[in-house]
């Protein structure tokens, strides 16, 4: 790579404004085609059986009858996709997940599939397809799992990371350990320890379209996939893994996505609806019902968590230890070790101390859910420090900007940091006029702080030049919020050209080379920075056309606002070429135009935010209500600020959502009770005040404009900034997310009970 | 030389050892050198491990240089959302 | 099972077809008539994606079967720009940014138009519980509220 990622201060012309997105006319008009808005001739209707028994053997399934149905042209159970995985344990999880091999392991886990002429015929033969279960002991809570009398869902697992290996097998799959220095020791300097243990329910990454695709499998091999997906490229690497196919002869197209958040990063249903249309011979339509969304994919963690933190009189943290136990689902997960990682990221302390326990439940796989762990342990130690700083009578704010990690800090996770945002964000709160509003009866405020890594990753993009001097721009991350206008802008600006001058679209897989999928806070982070090195390589490119029709050096020519502009004395009286005169021009001086880049974009840079809440809490229901909320984050440079600012707020609305009323709740026979959105309700409009938004500019030093990723961290604050306003309106520490109104009223009522 | 921190569970695979000097110039380097020394350490590269160097993250470019004094850190390969 | 003859008006055009007796409007709209604005979030009424104007009143069209169109003006986000001409509503919300992934957009601009064709000066109180019905995971409404307030002034300038 000989493209140079290094941050250079410079003025920006397009970076920085706020134009409307490219494909902004197609969703207000209805015509953007997500997963479920594509169709293909002589299409059939996938439909899947899911198990109804939490933890179950499956003994024999019989699809006889199903097959005879009329209409039906395929069944399809795990012997149509056997295990190619090749001792690839995580993606024999994932084959395992998408359709139940020997054991199904929770309710609503895949055990066989049909693909019939339409929606009805379909869902008749799913109940004529037979199934011998024989139910299994199970078990859906964290801490249960963890009990020697458990069930254990997988007799394979043997804690990793403990010495020496248990003899025996149990439920929980990973022990991992962050931190340094003697935190016993550091305990024994302290004044003041506050200690405290934590629950989190599970919470769905709640997007609103359904998982979607339409499988085209042809006779000679190839194949089409249309689906929603995070990453079209990741999906074409699971699905022909899976299905033993090759990755050059599928191609996957990714639709526009209604949301993701994590949870459209790997494949649920598409290897099915390959394999369902392999067997038939005829293109598959799947499309997820919001029961199966709910009860087979997602969902994040639901959480356990102890922490101690002591504190001199003085300020200082002395020593902080967390021990965090996550829920996997039924597969080996790293949940608890990045909510380990994470915990104690936004402080500079001596000794510090975080285990994790990854735990198997019989609950669905576990996936990503923005800023993946983060918000449940942030939500513990934060909750600690709030109070810590009220036993040893400190203003919050200021014990935190007392502790805060800072450029040169070693984070609680191991590396040193360089120049990072937390303080300055926390002095953004300092100074914000919402900490000196008045609040009346019943009402309290509350901060918190959270952080997250951000990722880079494999990155590819083509920049073509049309004759005419159009730019059009191929990119292979999924745009998730807007990031085809960002990148437009950051094209515009290379080149030096109008922002209309750009058309960004999302390539599909056989368009382009691969580029890992939208995730970590990656999208416009990584493929601008891909889309800068294209621009460059453009440019190159332009200016020895421009040289061509001059007949000078290309080293005499430079490129200045979008024109090639001869330089030297000699050349004085040539005057500029624009890019639409050269490219006007490029048919006779070597064809097309265009600018290539293949990347790895390192180097993202940890994310920092401080957010400040107003709740109300009503005394007689417990009910709790968001009056005020304001985020604080850094974005290095915010290319299309009105895409950040929609990040930070989206973050927010979700984090309040988990703070107050979103939760998986099981029953005693280890089935969800509530898998819609009547009975998981994530907030509605009339729930929410405005989201305000404070984007802070600390330039990232290993991007070429400073860019950061902003799509996570804002969901990692509010559990903790909304139970520590809570704290201060009503006198009660809330240690049960969510904070739902029965909670909230027992915890009211012991207080007054004394 | 340089000297490696490795985090918990990678200490472990390495014979309870927390930091380790190898002598190499890059991350390929490095990681092929941890795998000779090291055998127990072959599995997780494989599964994927992050380099932070002097705080940088760097999960996939293996050119990366590791200068002379600089703070190099083990970590688990992370996922997002 | 016999098909069900349905002769109704969709955005102003008189429209005929067949659909089973028990199928969704929103089914008919999207697998019968190629109408695959309105979206299928969940089926049972709650996320208000399916969202359509029928007789001057908004409903959720997975709720309504398509026999019932039976008659009816139907008005859906297809018929709602006049040719290339945006209705304010769709102009402000792409100037505020008030749609991310866009899945819920459809079914929010015909419940905002609705709204305003019965209230057209709302207070924000109003507009949110106007919008309530409708859900949107990626903006936190923010944007979606002052689209709507931004459209309100222009179309009362109007």
């Amino acid at each position: 790579m000989n493209f140079d990622p290094r941050y250079s201060a410079r003025s920006f012309n397009s970076v920085g404004t706020r134009p409307i997105r490219p494909d902004g006319v197609d969703k207000v008009t209805g015509r953007a085609r997500y997963g479920a808005d594509f169709n293909m001739a002589g299409q059939l209707v996938g439909r899947i059986l899911r198990s109804p028994h939490a933890h179950a053997r499956i003994r024999k399934i019989d699809t006889s009858k199903a097959q005879m149905l009329a209409g039906v042209k395929a069944v399809i159970t795990a012997a149509d996709l056997p295990d190619l995985t090749d001792g690839d344990a995580a993606m024999y999880d994932i084959l395992d997940n998408c359709m139940a091999r020997k054991k199904a392991l929770y309710d609503g886990h895949a055990v066989a599939a049909v693909a019939a002429v339409d929606a009805r015929t379909a869902r008749q033969a799913l109940k004529l397809i037979e199934v011998d279960y024989e139910v299994l002991p199970h078990v859906t809570d964290v801490d249960e799992a963890m009990k020697h009398s458990a069930p254990v869902l997988n007799d394979s697992i043997f804690t990793e990371g403990v010495e020496p290996r248990p003899a025996k097998p149990s439920n929980i799959s990973k022990r991992s350990q962050f931190g340094h220095g003697d935190t016993e020791e550091g305990f024994r300097h302290a004044d003041k320890i506050v200690e405290r243990s934590f629950r989190t329910e599970q919470t769905h990454q709640g997007y609103i379209e359904p998982h979607a695709c339409v499988a085209s499998v042809s006779s000679d091999g190839t194949a089409d996939l249309w689906v929603c997906t995070q990453g079209h490229f990741v999906y074409r690497q699971h699905c022909a893994q899976l299905l033993g196919m090759e990755a050059s002869k599928l191609r996957v197209t990714s639709s526009e996505i209604g949301g993701g958040f994590g949870g459209k990063t790997h494949v649920w249903a598409e290897p099915v609806a390959l394999a369902l249309s392999r067997k038939a011979g005829r293109p598959v339509k799947l499309v997820m019902t919001r029961d199966e969304v709910f009860r087979a994919s997602g969902p994040t963690s639901a959480t356990s968590i102890d922490v101690r933190i002591g504190a001199r009189k003085d300020g200082t943290i002395t020593a902080a230890e967390a021990t965090l136990r996550y829920s996997c689902g039924p597969f080996a997960g790293t949940w608890a070790e990045v909510g380990a990682m994470t915990a104690f990221a936004c402080y500079r302390l001596e000794n510090v101390k975080t285990i994790g326990h990854e735990v198997l439940v019989n609950r669905p796989k576990t996936a990503a859910y923005r800023a993946p762990s983060a918000p449940m342990a942030a939500f513990a130690v934060e909750s600690v420090i709030d109070e810590l700083a009220k036993e040893i009578g400190m203003d919050p704010v200021d014990f935190r900007i007392r502790n805060a990690a800072q450029e040169g800090t070693r984070s609680s996770y191991g590396p040193v940091y360089g120049p990072i945002g937390i303080g300055p964000t926390l002095e953004a709160v300092k100074n914000h006029p919402h900490m000196k509003a008045p609040l009346s009866r019943n009402q309290g405020r509350g901060m918190a702080c959270g952080f997250w890594f951000n990722f880079g990753g494999q990155t590819c993009t083509d920049l073509n030049i049309g004759a005419d001097g159009s730019v059009s721009l191929a990119v292979g991350t999924i745009d998730v919020g807007g990031s085809r206008a960002s990148l437009s802008l950051i094209a515009a600006e290379e080149l030096g050209i109008a922002y209309e001058q750009v058309k960004a679209v999302v390539a599909d897989t056989s368009s382009l080379g691969y580029n890992d999928m939208t995730d970590g806070s990656r999208g416009t982070f990584s493929t601008s920075m891909a889309t800068i090195s294209a621009a460059r390589n453009a440019i190159k490119t332009l200016r020895e056309r421009a040289a061509q029709m001059w007949d000078i050096s290309a080293d005499d020519v430079a490129w200045e606002k979008g024109h090639a502009v001869a330089k030297g004395g000699k050349h004085g009286n040539l005057g500029k070429l624009s890019l639409k005169e050269i490219a006007a021009a490029s048919g006779t001086t070597g064809g097309p135009i265009a600018g290539h880049s293949e990347l790895v974009a390192d180097g993202a840079g940890v994310s920092f935010a401080t957010h400040i809440c107003d709740i109300e809490v009503d005394p007689e229901t417990g009910a709790t209500r968001v009056l005020r909320y304001t985020v604080v984050q850094d974005a290095g440079k915010a290319v299309h600020p009105t895409y950040v600012e929609g990040q930070y707020q989206g973050g927010a609305a979700q984090g309040i959502g988990w703070a107050l009323n979103e939760e998986y709740i099981y029953g005693k026979d280890g089935r969800l009770q509530n898998p819609g959105f009547l009975d998981y309700r994530i907030p509605v409009c009339s729930d929410l005040p405005m989201i305000d938004t404070q984007i802070l500019e600390i330039p990232n030093p290993n991007h070429p404009y400073g860019v950061r990723g902003v799509g996570e961290t804002s969901i990692v604050p509010p559990l903790a900034a909304i139970a520590n306003a809570l704290s201060n309106a009503a006198g009660v520490r809330m240690t049960h997310i969510p904070m739902s109104p029965p909670r909230v009223l027992a915890a009211i009522e012991a207080k007054q009970a004394g | 030389m340089v000297e490696v921190t490795l985090w918990g569970a990678l200490g472990a695979a390495a014979g309870g050892k927390s930091k380790i000097d190898v002598e190499a110039k890059d991350i390929r380097e490095l990681f092929r050198k941890l795998a000779e020394q090291y055998p127990g350490l072959e599995p997780h590269i494989e599964r994927g491990i992050a380099v932070a160097i002097d705080g940088v993250i760097y999960r996939d470019t293996w050119s990366k240089e590791l200068p002379q004094g600089s703070e190099i850190f083990l970590l688990p390969r992370l996922v997002g959302g | 099972m016999a098909g069900v003859a349905v002769s109704t008006t969709i955005n102003g055009d008189n429209v005929e077809y067949l659909c089973q007796p028990d199928e969704t409007l929103l089914d008919v709209l999207r697998d019968r008539l190629g109408l695959t604005g309105a979206k299928e979030g969940c089926g049972t009424g709650d996320c208000g994606a399916c969202s359509v104007i029928l007789d001057d009143r908004l409903v959720c069209s997975c709720l309504v079967l398509g026999a019932e169109a039976e008659g009816r003006n139907v008005e859906t986000i297809e018929g709602m720009a006049h040719g290339d001409k945006l209705h304010p509503l769709q102009q402000k919300f792409l100037e505020h940014a008030a749609l991310q992934c866009g899945i819920c957009t459809p079914g929010f601009l015909m419940a905002a138009k609705d709204l305003l064709a019965k209230n057209p000066d709302p207070t924000e109180e109003e507009i949110r519980f106007g919008l309530a019905g409708n859900l949107c995971r990626c903006t936190g409404y923010d944007k979606i509220v002052r689209a709507v307030q931004d459209a309100v002034s222009e179309m009362k300038a109007a």
